[in-house]
């Protein structure tokens, strides 16, 4: 039961992925998490103006129940199954991070600098974060799906739509770290 | 029922986002640094069994445990949508470094900046929603 406590690795957490992915097709559901941020809006009335936003959310209920078990999810997880959440970096990287300033890298499961809770009065981090989720949900919709919508579900579909969207998800991701970082921390 | 089966399931990707280290920051910021091999284990070997589901239930044509049919649309054909709403995506995705499963398990675990990032991204999303017709798909 050792193992239950500690991080689990690649080959146990990638297969209970496909598991998620296979117990939600086989109830006729689909996998994919960032269509809540659109049913989260349409609850929010955008329907009214937004044409995107009016329609029946009811019929994403089911969505917005697997979101609220992922919180429950996280919760158990990091309260009772989790002796040590200090993510095992790569020294390099380690190295790297404190260099852009992040004295946590190597000590904690989240960077202090960004997700401690005195973000909440640090200009900005809150900045970042807020231009982080924008674009995370801008461009989620925009491409159609997020990670689990396009790179596991729509991979695994074998979609060249999807295989496009997770190129893109790379190419930004890579500017991010490798040029924008620099500038930004 | 059906709701309680529903939470399950979630609860469960919950519980794996977190213990898999997918929903830390740093693990996002390794992977785009290729410095680990471990987010790719993750999803190469979750498409790899991914793709034998997925073509399995397809082949079989099997019904949901409900008895209704599996319909598994596939998305439009296209580029430009998906390229440079993966980009916008991507950039996004390594600056709060989660995505947006991860995002509710995060919640879960306690750290509440990261509902900046969650009501930011639903903001995102109206956005997208109001200018989309401008917009080249």
């Amino acid at each position: 039961m050792d193992w239950l406590f500690k991080p689990w690795q690649w080959y146990i957490s990638g297969p209970l992925i496909a598991l998620t992915l296979f117990l939600l097709l086989i109830i006729g559901k689909r996998f994919g998490m960032s269509s809540n941020l659109r049913t989260l809006c349409s609850i929010g009335g955008a329907g009214k103006n937004v044409s995107f936003f009016n329609f029946d959310w009811k019929s994403q209920r089911w969505n917005l129940i697997i979101a609220f078990g992922v919180i429950i999810g996280g919760f158990i997880a990091s309260n009772f199954l989790t002796e040590t959440s200090v993510v095992n970096l790569n020294p390099d990287v380690v190295m790297d991070l404190r260099n852009l300033g992040f004295e946590s890298a190597g000590k904690t499961y989240m960077p202090t600098e960004l997700f401690s809770n005195s973000v909440f009065g640090s200009f900005k981090g809150i900045l970042i974060l807020v231009i982080g989720g924008f674009l995370i949900g801008f461009g989620a919709r925009y491409a159609g799906g997020c990670t689990s919508g396009h790179a596991i579900s729509g991979l695994s579909n074998l979609q060249v739509p999807s295989l496009i969207a997770v190129i893109g998800f790379f190419i930004g991701g890579l500017v991010m770290v490798h040029f924008l970082f620099p500038l930004i921390f | 029922m059906r709701s309680i089966l529903y939470l399950l399931i979630g609860v469960f990707f919950g519980i794996v986002l977190f213990k898999s280290e997918a929903a830390s920051w740093f693990r996002i910021y390794e992977m785009f640094q290729f410095k680990s091999f471990h987010m790719f284990g993750i999803i190469g070997s979750a498409v790899g069994l991914g793709i034998i589901i997925t073509q399995l239930i397809k082949k079989s044509n099997v019904k949901s445990v409900f008895g209704e049919e599996i319909k598994i649309q596939p998305k439009e054909l296209g580029v430009r949508r998906y390229l440079i709403g993966g980009i916008l995506f991507g950039l996004g995705w390594a600056l709060a470094g989660a995505c947006p499963g991860p995002m509710y398990a995060l919640l879960g675990a306690g750290y509440f900046p990261i509902i900046i990032v969650l009501t930011s991204a639903i903001f995102g999303t109206y956005i997208y929603g109001v200018i989309k017709d401008k917009l080249p798909h």
